[in-house]
């Protein structure tokens, strides 16, 4: 290709980068503005005489510290619980062979295909039954079975890349099975589990549908809710609270995406290819 | 869950060198220990997904209104639940629409992704990643968090998509445009989301499909005088076709549940009858949990129709 041609090329790039990013621009700009440069005919590009006002209102807001307080329980419980249940089945899948284990891995992949959205109602149901709706441990128990699949099919490619051989040496040197595992195996699987830990993070502090039917209480909204709720057809909405709400929740998420984006790309490719 | 970013769905099958063979596990141990080991995952995804699924598909076929909300005994009512849906024309146009929407935005998002990739691949190294970080913006932000900005750019008073058409375009008409109101406008702010959201998964997938294509095999088909129309169309494509393949299916299954969008939308003062697809058909249903249990196996049995191709192919092609 010529150079004319990668020039053109290259700032198509530039050009389709900007466009794709720009609601999260706007996103992170309007929070700054305060109402009165927000609802102007004209739109405030930048915000150079920004104002953190925004921000001090959802901080001071004991709704969000709430809801903030609910999230931040529920992602806890359910990373805590879906890596532990993930790692050893994918211990078991990946280093053992056993009757059964074809159908359980085929189970894992059917079990993807069910559209969480034409379930939600018979969870609620079954929730309810057990006196769990607008409870923290009945949201946490329908997301680790949501988020289990998907973290037991990376797992499983993190431990089917350490080879067995290393653990072998260090029983020839003296370990024994355990202490092999958890000397040699163990610390190379640690990039897996912070893997499969932000992975859970990211589907329980993110998820709407699940939220929305389980926690009908407004003293048990998760974040997501709670920001939907300022967004309200029938009243005027306080765009800038709405924006400076959406950036606190979606900055850290943006963060963890940024750091492991990689890794868990890999562990998919990995889980889709090694035993 | 909200759509999936990395994929709550199992990769595409990209071939990697090192194959499945060679990692054959070997131990071998009384095998109740290691059944001890899958208790834990199985009794909580048979709990979250197995059991209210079993629940569901024995409701669907029986009648549970309000007089069993208050502990009558629901009465078997056999396919009841499934005729009455399928006989109401409403029911069919929103399998439909829903069909429709999930058809034009998979359309739309592998068009748009299969040539972004292309392009990340053919530009250098500062254009590449400032590419792939716009892609990553919009691909981590929370669902939720996107979809109230995607409200605000929209708004009909002071969004900027409004000012943009009327101002620097002159469309007078649109200064104070209602977006939602009308179904068709309503479904294309809708596709407009979808497809950004979904996007960048399809860029990175079908990138990294591109940089499995070995060099020597380029080198070699330009020795033997192939010009690069005919590499990329004799070399790269059918070597990226099984991730091309797979990604558009997953975008299909995605694009058929969407939910969250169309929910949050309708929220935001679009009429809900004429704009409801299956998701939040389903959801408007949950009174009558009969209904809403029928209607969400005949959901099922569409998605599975969709992907048991999908399931097929990867059990084939793989040693699990």
């Amino acid at each position: 290709m010529n150079r004319v041609g990668r020039w053109l090329l290259g700032s198509l790039a530039v050009v389709v980068a900007l466009a794709w990013s720009f609601p999260i621009y706007w996103m992170v700009s309007s929070a700054f503005l305060p109402t009165n440069k927000l609802q102007t005919p004209t739109p405030t590009f930048f915000p150079l005489h920004g104002t953190l006002s925004n921000f001090r209102r959802v901080l001071a807001d004991s709704t969000f510290v709430t809801s903030f307080r609910v999230s931040l329980a529920v992602t806890a419980l359910s990373v805590v619980a879906s890596i532990l249940f993930a790692f050893v089945a994918a211990l078991a899948v990946s280093r053992f062979r056993f009757r059964g284990r074809k159908g359980f891995i085929v189970a894992i992949l059917v079990v993807q295909m069910i559209p969480a959205e034409g379930l939600f109602i018979s969870q609620y149901k079954m929730l309810d039954s057990w006196r769990l709706v607008n409870s923290v441990l009945g949201l946490t128990i329908v997301y680790v079975a949501a988020i289990l699949p998907f973290t037991i099919w990376m797992l499983r490619g993190f431990v089917a890349g350490v080879p067995i051989e290393l653990e072998e040496a260090g029983m020839v040197d003296g370990l024994s099975r355990t202490g092999a595992f958890f000397r040699i195996t163990f610390p190379l699987l640690a990039p897996g589990l912070v893997a499969a830990g932000v992975y859970g993070f990211l589907q329980a502090w993110n998820e709407y549908t699940l939220a929305l039917v389980v926690m009908t209480d407004p003293a048990q909204r998760t974040l997501p809710l709670w920001l939907q709720g300022l967004v309200e057809a029938d009243r005027a909405t306080d765009w800038g609270v709405v924006m400076a709400g959406a950036t606190l929740i979606a900055v850290p998420v943006i963060l963890f995406f940024l750091v492991v984006q990689n890794r868990m790309t890999s562990g998919l490719v990995a889980g889709a290819v090694k035993g | 869950m909200t759509r999936p970013r990395a994929a709550a769905v199992p990769a595409p099958p990209v071939p990697l060198t090192g194959t499945a063979a060679d990692q054959v596990p070997r131990r071998r141990r009384r095998p109740v220990g290691v059944y001890l080991l899958l208790v834990p995952a199985t009794v909580a995804m048979v709990v979250g997904l197995g059991y209210p699924l079993a629940r569901q598909l024995v409701i669907s076929f029986q009648e549970y209104g309000l007089a069993q909300q208050f502990g009558r005994p629901a009465e078997w009512v056999g396919l009841r639940n499934y005729t009455e849906l399928l006989t109401d024309p409403y029911v069919w146009g929103v399998i439909a629409r829903s069909l429709a929407f999930c058809l034009v935005n998979a359309v739309v998002t592998m068009a748009i992704g299969m040539a972004l990739a292309v392009l990340m691949a053919k530009v250098g190294r500062a254009a590449r990643i400032t590419l792939q970080v716009g892609m990553l913006l919009a691909w981590g932000t929370p669902v939720l968090a996107t979809m109230t900005v995607w409200q605000w750019l929209f708004d009909s008073q002071y969004g900027v998509v409004n000012w943009l058409l009327a101002e620097p375009f002159g469309m007078d008409g649109m200064r104070y445009h209602s977006w939602l109101i009308q179904p068709l406008s309503f479904y294309f702010v809708a596709t407009v989301i979808v497809v950004w959201m979904s996007v960048p998964f399809v860029v990175f997938t079908v990138f990294a499909g591109l940089l499995q294509v070995p060099e020597e095999t380029m080198e070699a088909a330009e020795l033997d005088g192939a010009g690069g129309w005919q590499r990329f169309w004799l070399i790269t494509v059918p070597m990226v076709k099984p991730v091309l393949f797979v990604v558009a299916l997953l975008q299909v299954i995605w694009d058929l549940r969407v939910f969250t969008q169309i929910y949050v939308l309708q929220r935001a003062g679009a009429p809900t009858r004429e704009t409801h697809l299956l998701g939040t058909y389903i959801y408007s249903l949950a009174k009558e949990f009969s209904m809403a249990g029928a209607m969400a196996t005949i959901m099922l049995v569409l998605t599975l129709a969709l992907t048991g191709l999908y399931i097929r192919r990867m059990l084939r092609e793989e040693e699990l």
